[in-house]
């Protein structure tokens, strides 16, 4: 694990998406402190262009809220969600492919079958259904966003216990006559670890891009303030005002951006057998 | 082969089944009392009227029973009634699907085409400064939300450069026939199919460019080169095309995903398909009409799938298809 850190270290896009992440999460975690007045507030005259006014960096928006405390506000939304739809996939998609990969025969068969259908069915188009059929609330965007994500940890997980279980000391363990939970949850999970967190950090960005999505189209928590709704309301005075569209779809990308570049980072660093001939 | 086939569609099947009571069990769980909903559509309240419209789609009748129905109505292609646009569902979606098919297959086409290009030079010219560029590039069309792209294209070419119609399908009341029709319809598709395509043709470069540095490193590319033949006869007819099955594959994979696209491209270019009629059922709450388009939308994901899958087998004959 130290030398994982090390070459992650020397990865530099894996640095400039750690320098980004960990700037986002700061301004996530403090940036209200700095910006008190609520997101929601009508503070200047409407459609004020950025870089105008001192108090008002980012301008405002068709309402006269300020743009700039709107994406501090959301960088939470965006960065909560993301991180707790992941664990939630990973809560469900771990157990399910442990099991599967474990057990195999028929446990197996009816396990991947499930997945596979999870996986066959449009999973952006299902998450619009169910966020609409739920109501649109936090909770509900992020059961959405890990009921479509789950499939992929699945799938990872019962591969790698699936060639973990075979090995010697596994088989000392069977022998020893520990119950099969112990065996899987203390000697097969933990050496499984490595690929799940690169994918787990790839699962973050793509739950943030989600959310941003559902968010635009007006699935978004009606009292949380969120880049995607941002955008989507923005969207109709884009020809007079483009800065209310420009700056919550930047911050995005760059959070977006940031997480996969850790992910690759990651991959590299805790997979060196695959880096080498480059992704 | 044959029961191959078979065994596929079979399979396909009780997918399509699954999905259709998946869809049943959505539609009972929106919000409302379908008949009460309907009612209140219609715009009378009382219960008469309420226990008639009850008994009328067999709300009445135990649940199972409802499914059956249900299911008997999806196979004779009823998808039910949306009460706000006044129109069966399958109208609806019938009357929107050919301009969803025109915008993804032209941005999957694109995306492809464009993405195996720029892969290939990535992989072609791989520590150059033209590796940097496409890499970078192909890095943040990836992490760049579809909507985001879609505005920010409007922006550019509409708002600021004028060169292209921002909303639409064709200009409303030109009237043009023929090839002028043809050209219209084509200047409306650029920059949706464009918008849709830049995140695919990301995925497909790197993917690509990743491909072609593994097979780079073959024993046979070293017998080619050893042969004498030209770097660029090398890459072309050996690399490229032992690098290209993880690509299609992966582009074979990504048909869900495209739905999703069109969904957001759609939306933003006020494009009059099924992904717009998804975000209009959303806006009115028209549970009976969004489902509706989720299941078709997830029946042509799944016939695409089979189709690939059966492609696959027929052009490389290495692929094992057991169980």
């Amino acid at each position: 694990m130290k030398q994982a850190s090390r070459v992650l270290l020397r990865n530099p896009g894996g640095m400039i998406g750690i320098a980004i992440l960990v700037i986002a999460v700061a301004v996530a975690l403090f940036g209200p402190l700095l910006f008190p007045t609520s997101p929601w507030r009508m503070v200047q005259r409407p459609f004020l262009p950025p870089f105008t006014l001192s108090g008002f960096p980012l301008g405002t928006d068709a309402l006269g809220r300020d743009v700039m405390a709107g994406i501090i506000y959301g960088a939470r939304v965006s960065l909560l969600v993301g991180l707790i739809s992941t664990l939630a996939s990973l809560a469900v998609g771990i157990p399910l492919g442990a099991t599967a990969g474990y057990f195999g025969g028929k446990v197996d068969d009816a396990l991947m079958r499930f997945t596979e259908f999870f996986q066959t069915v449009p999973s952006f188009a299902l998450a619009i259904v169910l966020v609409a059929i739920m109501q649109p609330s936090i909770v509900s965007i992020v059961a959405a966003i890990a009921i479509v994500s789950w499939p992929p940890v699945a799938r990872l997980v019962r591969g790698e216990v699936l060639s973990l279980r075979t090995r010697e000391y596994v088989q000392a363990a069977v022998v020893t006559g520990q119950t099969n939970w112990w065996i899987i949850w203390r000697e097969i999970l933990p050496n499984a670890l490595s690929p799940v967190i690169v994918l787990a950090s790839l699962m973050v960005a793509t739950a943030i891009l989600l959310e941003s999505s559902l968010s635009f189209l007006g699935l978004g928590d009606p009292n949380l303030m969120s880049w995607g709704y941002m955008v989507g309301a923005g969207r109709t005075v884009i020809r007079q005002a483009w800065w209310i569209t420009v700056f919550p779809g930047i911050a995005i990308l760059v959070s977006v951006l940031a997480l996969n570049l850790i992910g690759e980072g990651l991959n590299d660093a805790l997979n060196p057998r695959l880096a080498k001939g480059g992704r | 082969m044959i029961s191959f086939i078979a065994q596929r569609i079979a399979k396909a099947i009780i997918v399509l089944l699954a999905l259709v009571v998946l869809n049943f069990f959505l539609i009972r769980m929106a919000p409302g009392d379908p008949a009460v909903v309907m009612a209140g559509e219609a715009g009378a309240g009382d219960q008469l009227f309420i226990a008639q419209l009850r008994e009328k789609f067999g709300l009445d009748q135990p649940l199972p029973v409802q499914l059956f129905l249900y299911v008997k109505g999806i196979l004779s292609l009823d998808l039910g009634f949306s009460f706000r646009q006044q129109m069966p569902v399958s109208k609806l979606i019938l009357d929107r699907l050919p301009a969803t098919l025109l915008l993804t297959g032209t941005a999957f086409a694109i995306s492809l085409a464009f993405g195996i290009l720029f892969g290939a030079l990535a992989a072609r010219f791989a520590g150059t400064w033209a590796d940097t560029a496409i890499t970078i590039a192909a890095l943040i069309f990836y992490a760049t939300p579809l909507f985001w792209v879609a505005l920010m294209a409007i922006l550019l070419f509409s708002v600021t450069m004028d060169w292209l119609p921002s909303f639409g399908y064709e200009t409303v009341g030109a009237g043009y026939t023929g090839l002028p029709h043809v050209l219209d319809v084509a200047a409306h598709l650029i920059l949706p199919a464009t918008t849709i395509g830049l995140f695919f043709m990301a995925t497909y470069a790197r993917m690509t460019r990743a491909s072609m540095l593994e097979v780079n490193r073959l024993d046979f590319v070293k017998t080619a080169r050893a042969k004498g033949l030209s770097d660029t006869v090398i890459q072309r007819r050996h690399v490229l095309r032992n690098a290209l099955l993880p690509v299609v594959t992966l582009a074979g994979l990504q048909a869900g995903t495209l739905v999703g696209g069109a969904v957001l491209t759609e939306t933003v270019f006020a494009w009059p398909g099924i992904g717009r009629l998804m975000y209009e059922a959303l806006l009115q709450r028209d549970y009976n009409l969004l489902l509706g388009v989720f299941v078709v939308c997830s029946a042509m994901v799944l016939a695409f799938n089979l189709i690939t899958d059966l492609v696959y087998r027929s052009v490389d004959p290495r692929i094992e298809f057991a169980s």
